[in-house]
C-alpha cells in the first residue's frame, strides 16, 4: 500500500515538467483568490459594465458604448480635474519626499539632543484623521486667520489673501497641506533606511574629503534607493486619489479651480446621478496609479540594477 | 502550443466573455409603476387595516425637529395602535446618499424624505419610484391647506419632466425663506431704518461703509451660500415669473435678460464698492454667521434656518425681513420648504402612509413645530411667537399672501447647483465679466428647456 502510493507520488512528479508547480498548490491559495475575486475583481468588473453606459442609479441603464471615455478625455470639464491632480502630486509627493530625505540626512549625520521628540512631531500629521487636518487648515488659510495675521505681522501685507477663495492660491493652498502631512512619512522611510548604513562608509567619505553635499548625493540617496520608490509610490497615489482635503476645504472651488478627479466621482455619480461618467472617471483614475506606480518602481529598479 | 500562450489565451477569452455579458444586460432595472391612488379609493380610517409596519426613512436629526418628530410618531402609533413606526434617521446628506439604493430595493422604505430637486425627487418621479399624492390631497384637503407655491415645491408632472407642476408627490413640515438678518443696534447707531427699497438698501450699505462698518456679511468658501446672495439680488430686480421659471428650469424665461443683466451688474458694482465681507470666497459659511452673531456686519442674507442660532447669540439685537422691494415693484423672496414627506410606489401601505404624512402635517403638528422653535410651513401662530421669531413668521406668511415665493435657482437642471455655485465665485473674484456669468447659465437653462 505505502509503496504504491509513493510510486505513484514519484510517478505524478515526473508528469509535469520540473520546477512546475503542482496543481494542488491552486488548492492552497483558493480561499484568498475567491475573497480577492469577490471583492476586487467583481466589483471592478461591475465598474467596467456600468461605464459603457448612462444610467442614473434608479431606472434601466441606456448603452453609450465608448461615450464616457470619450467624455473623459475631451471634456474640458473632466479633463481640468486630471490636471489639478498633477498639480498635487507636486506637493504631495515631490516635495515631502525631498523635504524627508534631506530631514533624514540631517539627523542621521549629527545626532540631536531630542531627536525622539523632533521625529514624532514631523509625523504626527500623518496620525491625525484627513478631515481633521482640513478643517484646521481651512481656519489657518482664513482671510483673517492665523496664516494672514503672520504675513501682516511681519509686515507683508501684501501676500495677506484669502488662499482658499484665490483661484490661483487653492491648488497651492491645498498641496502645502498634503505636504505637510507626507513629510513625517517620507523622513521616517529615510531614517530607516539610512540606519543600514554603516557609520564607516560616512567615516571613509569624511576621511576622502566629502563634504554634507557629496555625502548626501553619494552615499545616503543611492542607500535609500528602495525606500525613494516605496515613499514616492505611497505619497503619489495619496495625491492622485485625493479627497477629503478637498471636499472639507473647498469643495471644489472657487469656481472650478480645485476639483480633483475622486470629487468628481463622488459629485457625478452620488450626487447629479451621472452613474455613468462617475465610474468612468474613477477608472481613469485607476489606471493613472497603476501607471504612475508602475513607472515609479521602473525606474527605481533600472537605476539600482536589483530589485530595490 | 506552451503553457504561457495557452494561458494567456485563456485570459483574452475571458476578457472577450466578460465583455460580452458586460454588452448583454444593463445595469438596473425598469423603475416602478408611479402609483396614483384615486380619491373615491381612498381609505382615511386606518384603524382597521390590520398590524402594520410603517418604515419611514427622514433627516429630522436636529435639536427642536428631532424632538417634534418623536412626538408626532408616538402619538400617532397611540392614535392607531395596529400600526408601528420603523424609523430610519440620517443626516441630510446621509439620508440624499443613501436613499437612490434604498428606494430601488426590494425592501424599499414606505415613506421617505426626498429632497425637492431634480436630482432626487424629479429622478425618483421620472422612473416611477413615487406615488402621485393627489388622491390623498383631495380627500384630506392638502389642496386646500397648503398655499400654491408651496404645493408645487414638492409638484413634477408624470414623467418627471417638468417641475413646478403636476402631481404633488410631497409635504413638507416646515417653512424657509432666504432674506435680510440685521444688527438692530448698528442700525440705530447710523441712523437707519430697515431698508424695505433697494434704494434705501444701498443708502444703507453705503452709509455702513463710510462708517467703517461692514454692510453684508458673506462667506461665500463652501460655494452654495452664493446661491442665495445672487438669488437675494436677483429677487430685486427680475420679475418673480421669470424667476420662476428659470428655477423650475420651465422654459419662457432668460437668463440675459435686461433685467438678469442688472441684477449682475448690481452684484458685481457690490462687491467692487466694498459692501461684502473681504475676500468672501475664502471665507466659511459657519464663521461668516458666527461673525454677524458677534457684531461684524450691519446685514446678512441668509435662510430662516439660522433662526436659533441666531437668537441665541444676539436675543433681541438681530431682526429680519423680506428682501428689499426693486424695480420690478414687488416683493419676491427665494424660499422654500423643509424635505417633503413622499410615498415610495414600492409602500404597500399607501393609505397608512398617507395617514401618517396628514398626521404630521396636522395644524396639531405644526402647533408642537412652533414650539419646537421652527417655522412652521401653514398654520402658524403669530400670538404664540415673539422676538426675532415673530419676524421670521411674518415674513414667510407675507411671502406667502404675497404670492412672492420663488424657487432656489439650483433646482433647474441636475447641473445647475454646481454651475452656479462656480460662477457666483468667478463673478465675485472678478473672473468672469456679468456678460460671460450670464451666458453660461443661460447655456446651461436653454440647453435643457430646449431639451438637448
Amino acid at each position: 500500500m505505502s509503496s504504491s502510493l509513493r510510486s505513484g507520488r514519484a510517478a505524478r512528479r515526473q508528469a509535469g515538467s520540473p520546477g512546475e508547480p503542482r496543481l494542488v498548490g491552486y488548492l492552497y491559495v483558493a480561499p484568498a483568490l475567491v475573497v480577492f475575486t469577490l471583492f476586487l475583481l467583481v466589483p471592478l468588473g461591475y465598474a467596467v459594465q456600468l461605464s459603457f453606459f448612462e444610467w442614473d442609479g434608479l431606472g434601466l441603464g441606456t448603452w453609450v458604448g465608448l461615450d464616457n471615455y470619450v467624455a473623459v478625455f475631451t471634456d474640458p470639464e473632466l479633463r481640468a480635474p486630471f490636471r489639478h491632480a498633477l498639480v498635487l502630486v507636486c506637493f504631495f509627493s515631490l516635495l515631502p519626499v525631498a523635504l524627508g530625505l534631506v530631514l533624514a540626512a540631517l539627523m542621521m549625520r549629527s545626532p540631536i539632543r531630542g531627536a525622539g521628540f523632533f521625529r514624532t512631531v514631523v509625523f504626527l500629521p500623518q496620525v491625525v484623521a484627513l478631515t481633521v487636518v482640513a478643517v484646521v487648515w481651512r481656519q489657518i488659510y482664513a482671510p483673517e486667520g492665523p496664516l494672514n495675521d503672520a504675513l501682516r505681522a511681519i509686515g507683508l501685507d501684501g501676500l495677506a489673501r484669502g488662499w482658499l477663495g484665490d483661484p490661483d492660491w487653492v491648488l497651492v493652498a491645498i498641496g502645502l497641506v498634503g505636504a505637510w502631512v507626507g513629510t513625517g512619512l517620507c523622513m521616517v522611510l529615510f531614517l530607516a533606511g539610512l540606519s543600514k548604513v554603516g557609520r564607516e562608509l560616512y567615516e571613509a567619505a569624511r576621511l576622502d574629503g566629502a563634504g554634507l553635499v557629496r555625502e548626501f548625493w553619494s552615499i545616503s540617496v543611492p542607500a535609500v534607493r528602495g525606500e525613494l520608490a516605496v515613499a514616492l509610490t505611497l505619497t503619489m497615489v495619496a495625491a492622485l486619489r485625493t479627497f477629503d482635503l478637498v471636499y472639507v476645504m473647498t469643495g471644489g472651488g472657487p469656481g472650478d479651480a480645485s476639483r480633483v478627479p475622486a470629487y468628481e466621482v463622488y459629485d457625478r455619480a452620488i450626487l447629479e446621478g451621472e452613474v455613468g461618467t462617475g465610474i468612468t472617471v474613477a477608472l481613469v483614475l485607476t489606471a493613472v496609479i497603476l501607471c504612475a506606480t508602475w513607472l515609479v518602481n521602473r525606474i527605481a529598479v533600472d537605476e539600482d540594477g536589483d530589485a530595490g | 502550443m506552451n503553457p504561457s500562450r495557452t494561458r494567456r489565451l485563456l485570459g483574452v477569452g475571458l476578457a472577450a466573455a466578460l465583455l460580452s455579458a458586460t454588452v448583454a444586460c444593463a445595469p438596473g432595472e425598469k423603475g416602478g409603476e408611479g402609483t396614483e391612488t384615486q380619491p373615491d379609493a381612498v381609505k382615511t380610517d386606518i384603524s382597521d387595516v390590520g398590524d402594520v409596519t410603517l418604515t419611514v426613512w427622514d433627516q429630522e436629526v436636529r435639536g427642536g425637529q428631532a424632538k417634534q418628530i418623536q412626538q408626532l410618531n408616538k402619538g400617532f402609533m397611540e392614535k392607531y395602535p395596529n400600526v408601528t413606526i420603523a424609523r430610519t434617521k440620517r443626516s441630510f446628506t446621509d439620508l440624499q446618499r443613501t436613499l437612490r439604493n434604498a428606494i430601488t430595493s426590494d425592501e424599499a422604505p414606505d415613506v421617505v424624505q426626498a429632497n425637492n430637486g431634480r436630482s432626487d425627487m424629479g429622478a425618483f418621479v421620472e422612473n416611477g419610484l413615487l406615488q402621485s399624492l393627489d388622491g390623498y390631497a383631495k380627500a384630506y384637503g392638502w389642496d386646500e391647506r397648503f398655499p400654491a407655491p408651496v404645493r408645487s415645491l414638492a409638484s413634477y408632472s408624470g414623467d418627471g419632466a417638468v417641475f413646478g407642476e403636476g402631481n404633488l408627490y410631497g409635504l413638507p413640515q416646515v417653512g424657509e425663506v432666504v432674506g435680510l438678518w440685521y444688527n438692530k443696534a448698528k442700525l440705530k447707531k447710523l441712523k437707519l431704518e430697515v431698508p424695505t427699497t433697494t434704494a434705501d438698501f444701498e443708502a444703507a450699505a453705503k452709509a455702513a461703509a463710510a462708517a467703517d462698518e461692514l454692510p453684508i456679511q458673506f462667506g461665500n468658501l463652501d460655494g452654495w451660500p452664493g446661491i442665495h446672495e445672487f438669488g437675494f439680488v436677483q429677487n430685486q430686480f427680475v420679475p418673480r415669473d421669470d424667476i420662476r421659471n428659470l428655477g423650475f428650469g420651465q422654459k419662457g424665461a432668460s437668463w440675459t435678460s435686461e433685467q438678469n443683466k442688472e441684477a449682475a451688474g448690481t452684484f458685481s458694482k457690490w462687491v467692487d464698492a466694498g459692501y461684502f465681507t473681504p475676500d468672501f470666497n475664502g471665507v466659511g459659511y459657519d464663521p461668516a454667521w458666527q461673525a454677524f452673531a458677534k457684531g461684524e456686519g450691519v446685514f446678512l442674507v441668509a435662510g430662516t434656518w439660522l433662526q436659533a442660532n441666531l437668537a441665541d447669540a444676539m436675543g433681541d439685537n438681530v431682526g429680519f425681513a423680506l428682501p428689499p422691494v426693486g424695480t420690478t415693484g414687488e416683493a419676491a423672496v427665494t424660499g422654500g420648504t423643509g424635505l417633503p414627506f413622499a410615498i415610495t410606489d414600492a409602500s404597500k401601505h399607501a393609505d397608512v402612509a398617507a395617514a401618517y404624512i396628514d398626521y404630521i402635517t396636522s395644524k396639531q403638528a405644526m402647533t408642537m413645530i412652533q414650539d419646537a422653535g421652527n417655522l412652521p410651513v401653514v398654520d402658524g401662530d403669530r400670538s404664540k411667537s415673539q422676538g426675532v421669531a415673530a419676524d421670521v413668521l411674518d415674513a414667510w406668511t407675507t411671502a406667502g399672501q404675497d404670492n412672492a415665493l420663488v424657487p432656489y435657482l439650483d433646482y433647474a437642471t441636475p447641473d445647475f447647483s454646481d454651475l452656479l455655485t462656480a460662477q457666483v465665485q468667478k463673478l465675485g473674484n472678478g473672473s468672469v465679466s456679468d456678460d460671460e456669468f450670464l451666458s453660461a447659465l443661460e447655456k446651461e437653462y436653454s440647453d435643457f428647456t430646449s431639451g438637448s
